[in-house]
């Protein structure tokens, strides 16, 4: 199990950052991973595996600011 | 100065870059279709983005409403002390944004007043790994020299508390720091009325940032529009000089009629 934004997720299958974003349907050029409060550059996303216990924020911008 | 000289030659430089507007847009509180006409009928060239978890895929994204050519500014909004807005504003370069940020650090969720003393730390941390640093801050000169000092691109210091539309409640302490540092000041925050845009233009102030006043208008995009003639007519008068006031007495704008009376 893999928590991702702050959410218990299930993994069927090891799986790397780019399956990962894939399957969850986000533009890969519109969102930043960080793994284990480490910035992966998606250069390596293919060969960066998610595995049990990994902590996962995926980031995106938005309209806004401090309010 | 002519109108031509003046849009070729008048241009606020930030970190090395050059812009013509000197309108920076806040993206909060619209639709993504508004977001993108506002940017359009305020010529803005610059507009700040927050950074925040994407909780759900295949949704549309405000980059896809931005206009390909506005420089975009990721402010380090939800951060509480410098380490947060180093994390923020580093996850922000790597989404591929440019080397813009503009550091908030706030901790104070009633008056939402940013913490000076953290935001220089951020600030310092942020310029040695080359990012373009515009620092939200609250007007105090000792802070912003500091804040030169670690390497901002320029200081913005706030009118009045973000989103309350009441002016530049600290008019005299942001002239106090355009008079005083050699940075571009842009004031931010509080901002209600294209007059108020006008007069921080007027005092000398490189450029004006503005969210909630066009946001909360009754006619956003009109409301943009005004906001950018307020602006320039603002920044011309500055570029102009202003006519000198009179503490006493009056002066007649014609000299006083001969043939009438001795």
């Amino acid at each position: 199990m893999i928590t991702v934004n702050g959410e218990n997720r299930e993994l069927e299958k090891p799986v790397t950052v780019t399956e990962y974003v894939q399957q969850c349907n986000y533009v890969p050029a519109q969102v930043v991973v960080e793994l284990n409060e480490e910035i992966i550059k998606r250069e390596i996303w293919g060969e960066t595996l998610l595995k049990d216990g990994d902590v996962v924020e995926i980031l995106q911008f938005m309209g806004g600011g401090s309010r | 100065m002519s109108t031509e000289m003046k849009n070729t030659e008048d241009k606020l430089i930030l970190g090395g870059h050059e812009f013509t507007s000197r309108f920076i847009l806040g993206s909060g509180k619209f639709s993504l279709e508004l977001v993108k006409a506002c940017i359009e009928e305020a010529g803005a060239q610059i507009v700040t983005l927050a950074l925040r978890r994407a909780n759900q895929g295949g949704l549309a994204n405000i980059l896809d409403y931005v206009p390909k050519d506005v420089t975009l500014l990721p402010n380090t909004s939800g951060a509480r002390n410098a380490e947060e807005a180093v994390r923020i504003a580093r996850l922000s370069r790597e989404l591929g944004c440019g080397d813009f940020v503009k550091i908030e650090v706030i901790h104070d969720s009633k008056y939402l007043l940013p913490d000076n003393y953290e935001t220089i730390k951020a600030t310092e941390i942020l310029a040695k790994e080359g990012f373009v640093v515009m620092p939200y801050m609250y007007p105090d000169l000792n802070a912003a020299r500091d804040l030169v000092n670690a390497g901002a691109a320029c200081v913005m210091p706030l009118g009045s508390p973000i989103g309350s539309n009441k002016g530049i409640c600290t008019k005299e302490f942001i002239q106090i720091l355009i008079d005083e540092i050699d940075l571009p000041i842009i004031v931010d925050a509080g901002i209600g009325r294209p007059s108020q845009a006008c007069e921080a233009m007027e005092m000398g102030a490189a450029a004006v940032m503005a969210n909630t006043a066009i946001a909360t208008a009754g006619d956003v995009r009109v409301m943009a529009e005004a906001f950018k003639k307020a602006i320039e007519a603002g920044r011309s008068a500055y570029l102009s000089g202003m006519g000198r006031t009179l503490e006493r007495g009056a002066s007649a704008s014609s000299p006083l009629t001969g043939f009438l009376h001795d």
